[in-house]
């Protein structure tokens, strides 16, 4: 190689000021030797030899400017290399920057036609299993079933374990962890110090290295301080790595407001996850769906961000008695089929949106209620063909209204159904606020019944 | 006892230290006024007054009785995690507005928008009120920060537990504040336990006075219990800061009596244990037997001061009790300000 070229000191360089030459004809070098000192308005750097030989020839003159990146400069020759199979093409573009400009390599991939961006790949979800006809259901709180779910798991899996603060001994915050320190041990029920970033991190690590990790964040609120390695590490693992590297694990706990403790407890991060690819976004609402989407979270390869609800952690349901009772993840249930409008919610959100369809029904109106379960892969098609049918959307959240769920499937929903719309999709949330303490603002900052009804009565002009 | 923790140890004095009639008078009123108000505010919460989590600092009072007693008022920033009742107390803010905050009223401290974990007062440099564990390491390395950058003189004092101590981020804040020597002292409120876990179960090192020594900050384990050991630590640690010395880490060996919060049937310790502190140790306890060996003070001179403080108390529970909740428009207040 006896040319030297210009060389760009950044991915934007388009060209600079060969400043000095520290070289001068006839000089021998070697590589890694000084050349010559270029600089950009930005910042300064030295040419370095690559090869050993001798200059031959300058090209550019000391104190040039404007030299394009990628014009040759000087001409280096090793031993025994002629000057000739170099120095005729050099010759047209020195010493002045060539008349055609070399183009950068990224203005060139810019001006080459871009490949079509290929449309995204469609998710398909699965329905849910069928039941065996006379199954036994088992009533059960939303506590029981998930820790059912985690106990089969723990059992089928030796790679399954769960770690988090007062998991192990003082048997979970939330008692979700009840029982488990006795049957499985220290070794697989571990207790944590107060160090979320260190151990989600440490766990997303374990995972890497084929474990299967459940991360139990006392509330998600405390997640805020691991969030960099659900998203950095977690997420982005498999692509980064091509595919060869993944986390399959779960974290999970409750999320959204409980009862009166304040901004910096009070937060739903439904959307906030469901924004990330690479993760899979699960927030359940029943007993059942807490049961059968926890073991599909545990068993599947994907890091999952699973969303429980203190609120709901003592309410009851009924859940199928099977052996291996496990829900596909990314499909909504329709709690209640209907035709005049359709209510979309998940988690906490259920509670509003099923009072808000009793009375609403008991008012003749024929509501069709759907629970979404899972937030990513998100079940739009469910929506989609339901508000085909009512031509009405009502979306209701505990979360923020700016970038939320309800924002997420109202464009969906534009996108897929615009031309059934009948009125325009309504969103009902929790309030743009961070949560306050005061009993009577805290009911005012959640979203209610009674907003639900009201914004059904919008959707369907009913006044 | 106080003792040497790291090679570049600020000198440590073996001798108890002595009082004077009028500090433990101080310290006695301002420890009193603790106990009682958090007595209070844990009756309240049981006739559902008080929502959703209430941290009472019962059996702790020495360590931010002495602290304070140690330290500026008024000039010197404090900050804390969620267990903060105390510190506002001492540190002179209106018991009737922090007790109207723990039930959610128009006159809490936060105009009850904050409850028990979040109060605020720039008048007297208290910086909160913090639910997140650990947050008030940097946030208070921070108050350093701005007092070295404007000059001021003051020092910045934050208080975690020992749960705290294991996070991240207060590793990160230690570095920072020796390596730029910013007035800041590191209060750490041992008290064995970090809910339901002991400091043996969660921390590889369980004598947390040494957890700056790879960042050359001294550091002193002291007897939290008795207020006079906090006050003469807490002299040595703020003229340190003030001096520009840099930081310094204070580890206070304290016992909450009760549960972590109001919900926590605390069954990971013995009745025992807490018996023994409560009998043996009691900070109040300590001060009131110390002031009546004086031969001064008489039994009905503390008499007198619990009912002063009990009539304190009683004004701020009732003032919580009959106090408006906030106007429904408080809803949209205090988001941003308008610019
Ligand atoms: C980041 C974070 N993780 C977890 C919690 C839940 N939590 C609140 S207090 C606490 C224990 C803290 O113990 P310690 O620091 O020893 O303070 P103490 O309660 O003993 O005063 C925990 C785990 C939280 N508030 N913030
Ligand atoms: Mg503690």
């Amino acid at each position: 190689m006896p040319q030297i070229l210009m060389p760009a000191l950044s991915p934007t360089m388009e060209e600079g000021k060969l400043a000095k030459w520290v070289v001068k004809v006839g000089d021998k070098v070697k590589s890694g030797d000084v050349l010559a000192e270029i600089e950009t308005d930005k910042a300064t750097m030295e040419v370095e030899s690559v090869d050993e030989g001798t200059v031959t020839e300058i090209l550019v003159a000391e104190g040039t400017e404007g030299v394009k990146v990628n014009t040759p400069i000087a001409l280096v020759l090793a031993e025994g290399e002629s000057a000739g199979s170099a120095a005729a093409p050099v010759a047209e573009t020195a010493p002045e920057p060539s008349e055609a400009p070399v183009v950068p390599a990224e203005k060139a991939a810019a001006a080459a036609p871009s490949a079509a961006v290929p449309a995204a790949p469609k998710f398909e979800a699965q329905s849910d299993p069928d039941l065996p006809e006379g199954v036994e259901m088992v009533e059960m709180t939303v506590r029981q079933a998930l820790n059912e779910a985690m106990a089969e798991e723990l059992r089928r899996d030796k790679d399954v374990f769960i770690m988090g603060e007062e998991v192990a001994e003082y048997q979970g915050a939330y008692k979700i962890t009840q029982g488990l320190l006795q049957e499985f041990g220290k070794d697989r029920v571990i207790d944590t110090p107060i160090t979320e970033h260190g151990f989600a991190g440490l766990a997303v690590g374990a995972a890497f290295a084929g474990l299967k990790p459940i991360v139990e964040f006392m509330t998600w609120n405390f997640a805020m301080q691991a969030i960099d390695q659900i998203i950095n590490s977690a997420a982005k693992q498999l692509y980064m790595s091509g595919g060869q590297v993944t986390a399959p694990m779960v974290f999970r706990g409750p999320n959204g407001a409980a009862a009166r403790v304040g901004a910096q407890h009070s937060q739903d991060y439904s959307a906030w996850y469901s924004h990330v690819p690479g993760l899979t976004v699960i927030a359940p609402y029943s007993a059942a769906d807490a049961k059968g989407l926890l073991k599909a979270a545990i068993r599947s390869p994907n890091p999952v961000v699973f969303l429980e609800n203190e609120i709901l952690y003592g309410s009851t349901g009924l859940v199928p008695k099977v052996d291996d009772f496990v829900l596909p993840i990314g499909k909504a249930r329709i709690a209640r089929k209907g035709s005049d409008v359709t209510i979309v919610s998940f988690s906490m959100g259920m509670r509003y949106a099923t009072q808000a369809t009793e009375k609403l029904v008991a008012a003749g109106v024929d509501v069709e209620l759907i629970d979404l379960r899972t937030l990513r892969p998100l079940d739009i098609d469910t929506v989609i063909e339901s508000v085909k049918k009512t031509g009405r959307l009502v979306t209701v959240e505990e979360g923020w209204p700016q970038g939320g769920i309800g924002s997420e499937i109202s464009a969906r929903v534009m996108e897929g159904a615009f031309d059934h719309l009948d009125a325009p999709v309504m969103r009902v949330t929790g309030k743009d606020v961070p949560m306050p303490y005061a009993a009577n603002l805290e009911k005012l900052a959640l979203p209610n019944v009674d907003e639900v009804i009201a914004a059904v009565n919008a959707v369907t002009y009913r006044s | 006892m106080a003792r040497k923790a790291t090679a570049t140890q600020a000198k440590t004095q073996p001798n108890v230290p002595q009082f004077s009639e009028q500090q433990d008078l101080e310290a006695f009123r301002e420890m009193l006024l603790i106990r009682r108000f958090e007595e209070k505010a844990g009756q309240m919460y049981g006739m559902g007054l008080i929502g959703g989590f209430c941290h009472l600092y019962i059996g702790q009072e020495a360590v931010v009785t002495g602290i304070t007693m140690a330290s500026e008022k008024g000039k010197d920033s404090q900050i804390t995690g969620y267990r903060d009742h105390g510190h506002m107390l001492v540190m002179g803010l209106d018991p009737k507005g922090v007790m109207a905050e723990l039930t959610g009223r128009q006159g809490g401290l936060s105009k009850g928008k904050g409850g028990s974990m979040h109060m605020f007062s720039n008048e007297h440099r208290f910086y909160g009120g913090n639910g997140i564990v650990g947050a008030q390491a940097s946030l208070g390395t921070g108050l350093a920060f701005a007092a070295k950058y404007s000059g001021d003189g003051s020092v910045a004092i934050a208080y975690f537990g020992d749960g705290a101590a294991n996070q991240g981020q207060v590793y990160e804040s230690f570095n920072m504040a020796k390596l730029w020597n910013l007035p800041v002292v590191y209060v750490i409120e041992n008290n064995k336990y970090a809910m339901g876990t002991s400091i043996e179960r969660a921390a590889a090192t369980t004598d947390f006075s040494m957890r700056g020594a790879s960042f050359n900050i001294p550091g002193e384990q002291v007897d939290g219990m008795d207020v006079r050991m906090v006050y003469d630590a807490a002299q040595r640690a703020i003229e340190h800061a003030r001096s520009g010395k840099g930081p310094y880490i204070l580890e206070m060996l304290t016992y909450r009596y009760r549960g972590h919060s109001m919900s926590d049937p605390a069954k990971y310790r013995s009745k025992d244990e807490v018996t023994k502190y409560r009998q043996e140790r009691d900070p109040i306890e300590q001060v009131r037997a110390r002031l009546l060996a004086g031969g001064k003070i008489s039994e009905e001179d503390l008499k007198q001061i619990e009912t002063e403080i009990r009539a304190i108390v009683t004004e701020a529970a009732d003032f919580a009790t009959n106090d408006p909740e906030p106007a429904a428009s408080e809803l949209w207040t205090d988001i941003t300000i308008e610019a």
